[in-house]
């Protein structure tokens, strides 16, 4: 096990320092730069000044050097636009992030993946229509008009709810974006649930199981369910990557103050210690998770080797 | 045109004598809402020009002068007096004595000194050194070529001394929060970035990045019973629909409401009477670069003015909400020249000056554009098919805003379009077209008329401001004759106001932007 995850560490260096080196030349090569953002009528001499002082005038190599020079010894950088470090900035913002996510993740699990094995177990009954009509409207439908919806409903109609803003963290402020965030991956758990257990109901040892004279409800708890498990907590460890890029569109939304909006506002004004800094931490985390979606497969499934 | 000007100042002095009809209310909590990002960009508002970040900072901090949007000027704020002396050059401000920094620390001369020198340090590039460059010396410490402002002189605890290098107003220079006054030694530290000081009616409470910042009221300000209020948040919201909810909700007491939203709340009876505007002092236009060589040719400029039906755009895409441009200097300038006429469309005209340029079939140029939607592409995309008519094509390049300030200040173009500020001040305004005026500076279309600066010198030398707003009135008319750009519109800025905030202040610099200590809540808000 400690050697599995010795070697998985070992395996992420490169993809970091890919996402690394690809964050780092597309901020060098796209136009427009953080000194013009600075100010509208700044003195050349200065600007010029300022751009060798923030490394900007460096060849991209070296400036790329001294950021993975930088990077390992854990510094971010300093953002160019609030001369904060990046660290800090991230900091301020993490927390609201991981709740937005966690929340929405929970949400749509508990929705998702139970809404997908009821569909599974009556297939084609009134129940399946009705969950996969849902999941592909999940699917289909765009974050930020079904946030608004869910604005109009929960807080201009109804009033239970706040239409924006953090609030004091509570879940009062964090329901209407989790459940924004949530739709399209529960969607999506419910579709990948049910196609996982008519799979796996048609499969020889649930026949075998089965003619051994298991009852129905031990044949789904022991070997339907378990063996779903292993595809959904691949989906699920994807969609959390996933939903930490579609955080950006509702944290925005509703004024959440996550890294997201963090990201958007870094890379409009080309602040690109941040913007790098923001992408890293999100792919760190993405990796993280891939990580123990792994570890978790061999306690779920202890066939699942580590070797 | 001037009818719905009339109308809009008749609104305000009615909103104004309403709110002053009322005894203002002491407490509550006003909730403003910036919309123009996801965030504040910082807490040092010496660092940042953006129009965002100047809403809170209206609460928390105070620069030498304030705009006074009742007389469309700047007038002192944290001087009692100001005395000019040697031929104009010379300010010599008396700052008030009872004015304290949010730590309890009273304000005096070496924090004026310290926070103007503090905007120079050239490798920092404070925006703010754009105004600050005005004193006699400041270029110099910019440069990195003195340590402090020479032309900054303290006379004693509460008395500086300004030399400038020209005849201008310094309010115009010193209102805006770039040039917000910082306590000399607290400013310096690691910790007032996170936590700020100022001379404001709020101090700080707290910044929640992304999302808010909280101010409460500052019992020790220097204008006796104000702020009204006791807390002040100014909530982060740049979606537009976001806002709209939020609004009909009771939630935020002011939005900024776009051309769609503009139409929607004019057509709702409930939302009606919560509209507030103003033609705010930016120019919108389609600027022409004169060594592409058709631009060269002023006939070529005047045509393109004239195949435009601008009052098309204005009224379909732009929903109304912006006022046709008839110069360059914005309707709420107070040398605005009520006399001109704008372009007609006159599409056979166009032609007849395009055919008398030499360029009988027309032409083709690149045009840069934002994705901005009340002037980038979708008016671009209008227009294209208009300028067809009359044989000019135009290619889109299209980019982000902020490659659009680079395009435009780097010349690297053949046509833009872009809003500039063109006030208040109609003398800074007018002197972007000086031909010494560099391009980087303001002088996008690098204009250059031997007759338009002497005009702009002549005013900047003259004693006699009738005589100077002459000169500069001719001069805009020149700029107009000129045609170096599509004079396209005004912006008219509009916002919602809920009914229980009173003394809303119709800003031409920036409607956002209010003196907060004059902002009451009566006691029909929601908030507690």
């Amino acid at each position: 096990m400690l050697s599995f995850l010795i070697r998985r560490l070992l395996q992420t260096i490169p993809t970091v320092l890919a996402v690394v080196l690809l964050v780092f030349v597309l901020f060098s090569v796209v136009p427009g730069s953080i000194v013009s953002t600075m100010s509208d009528d700044a003195d050349p001499q200065v600007e010029l000044r300022l751009k060798k002082q923030l490394g900007l005038d460096d060849p991209v190599y070296v400036r790329f050097g001294n950021y993975i020079a930088q990077l390992a010894t854990g510094d971010f950088g300093t953002s160019f636009r609030t001369r904060e470090p990046v660290t800090t900035m991230i900091a301020k913002r993490a927390w609201p992030t991981l709740q937005l996510i966690l929340t929405a993740m929970a949400f749509s699990v508990v929705l998702g993946v139970p809404l997908g094995f009821v569909a599974a177990l009556r297939p084609g009954g009134l129940i399946d229509s009705a969950a996969m009509v849902l999941a592909v409207s999940g699917l289909s439908i765009a974050k930020f008009w079904l946030g608004l919806v869910l604005m109009y409903l929960f807080a201009l109609k109804l009033g239970w709810l706040p239409s924006f803003g953090y609030g004091d963290g509570g879940l009062k402020y964090l329901l209407l974006p989790a459940v924004t965030l949530g739709v399209s991956p529960m969607a999506l758990f419910a579709r990948t649930t049910r196609a996982a257990v008519l799979e796996i109901m048609t499969a020889d040892f649930v026949r075998t199981a089965r003619s051994k004279g298991m009852s129905e409800t031990r044949v789904v708890k022991w070997h339907v369910m378990r063996n779903a498990l292993v595809i959904i907590l691949t989906t699920v460890g994807l969609q959390f990557g996933g939903l930490m890029g579609q955080a950006v569109v509702v944290e925005k939304l509703f004024s959440w103050p996550g890294i997201g909006s963090l990201l958007v506002d870094s890379v409009l004004q080309r602040d690109i210690p941040a913007v790098q800094g923001s992408i890293l931490v999100v792919v760190l985390a993405f990796l993280a998770i891939n990580l123990l979606v792994d570890v978790l497969y061999g306690v779920i499934d202890p066939r699942i080797r580590y070797a | 045109m001037f009818r719905i000007v009339a109308i809009v100042a008749g609104l305000g002095l009615a909103l104004a004598a309403s709110a002053e009809a009322q005894t203002p209310r002491k407490g509550g909590t006003i909730r403003m809402t910036a919309p123009y990002g996801s965030s504040f960009t910082s807490l040092d508002i010496h660092t940042t020009q953006r129009a965002q970040d100047e809403i809170y900072a209206k609460g928390l901090h105070r620069s030498l002068y304030i705009w006074d949007s009742a007389e469309g000027k700047p007038v002192p704020e944290l001087a009692k007096e100001v005395i000019v002396s040697g031929g104009g050059l010379v300010h010599t401000f008396k700052l008030r004595d009872d004015a304290y920094f949010h730590n309890g620390r009273k304000m005096t001369a070496d924090d004026v000194i310290w926070s103007y020198n503090r905007i120079m340090d050239g490798s920092k590039a404070y925006p703010g050194a754009r105004y600050v460059r005005v004193i006699e010396g400041a270029a110099a410490v910019e440069k990195g070529q003195a340590k402090e402002i020479s032309g900054l002189k303290k006379i004693d605890d509460f008395t500086v001394e300004m030399k400038l290098t020209e005849k201008v107003d310094p309010g115009f220079y010193f209102f805006t929060a770039l040039t917000s006054i910082y306590p000399a030694d607290e400013a310096a530290k690691e910790g007032f970035i996170q936590k700020p000081i100022g001379l404001g009616p709020f101090r700080f409470v707290e910044h929640v990045p992304g999302s808010r910042i909280v101010l409460e009221r500052w019992d020790r300000f220097y204008k006796p019973g104000k702020p009204y209020a006791d807390k002040l948040i100014v909530s982060v919201m740049g979606e537009a629909a976001a806002r709209d909810v939020a609004f009909r909700n009771k939630e935020i007491d002011t939005s900024v409401l776009g051309p769609a939203q503009y139409v929607a709340y004019q057509a709702d009876p409930d939302l009606k009477g919560t509209i507030v505007e103003v033609a705010e002092v930016f120019t919108r236009y389609m600027g022409m670069n004169p060594a592409f060589k058709p631009f060269a040719d002023k006939r070529v400029r005047q045509a393109i003015n004239y195949a435009i039906d601008t009052d098309l755009i204005i009224n379909k895409l732009v929903k109304g909400k912006a006022y046709r441009a008839t110069s360059w200097l914005p309707l709420t300038s107070p040398l605005y020249d009520k006399t001109m006429k704008p372009y007609a469309f006159d599409p056979a005209k166009a032609k007849q000056l395009l055919a008398d340029a030499g360029y009988p079939t027309g032409f083709e140029f690149e045009w840069t554009t934002s994705q901005n939607e009340s002037w980038g592409l979708p008016i671009v995309t209008a227009v294209i098919p208009m300028l067809d008519k009359v044989g000019i094509k135009a290619k889109v390049k299209q980019v982000e805003a902020a490659v659009l300030s680079e395009v435009v200040r780097s010349g690297d173009y053949q046509a833009f379009i872009y809003s500039q500020q063109t006030g208040p001040d109609p003398q800074a305004a007018l002197k972007c077209f000086h031909s010494s005026t560099p391009q980087s500076a303001c002088n996008y279309m690098n204009f250059r008329n031997a007759d338009f600066d002497k005009m702009i010198d002549e005013a900047g030398q003259t004693d006699d401001s009738a005589k100077r707003g002459q000169l500069l009135q001719k001069a805009n008319a020149l700029l107009y004759e000129e045609a170096p750009v599509w004079f396209f519109n005004y912006n008219k800025a509009v916002m919602a106001v809920q009914p229980w905030l009173k003394g809303v202040q119709l800003n031409a610099t920036e409607l956002t932007h209010q003196n907060v200590e004059d902002l009451w809540v009566d006691e029909t808000s929601p908030a507690k």
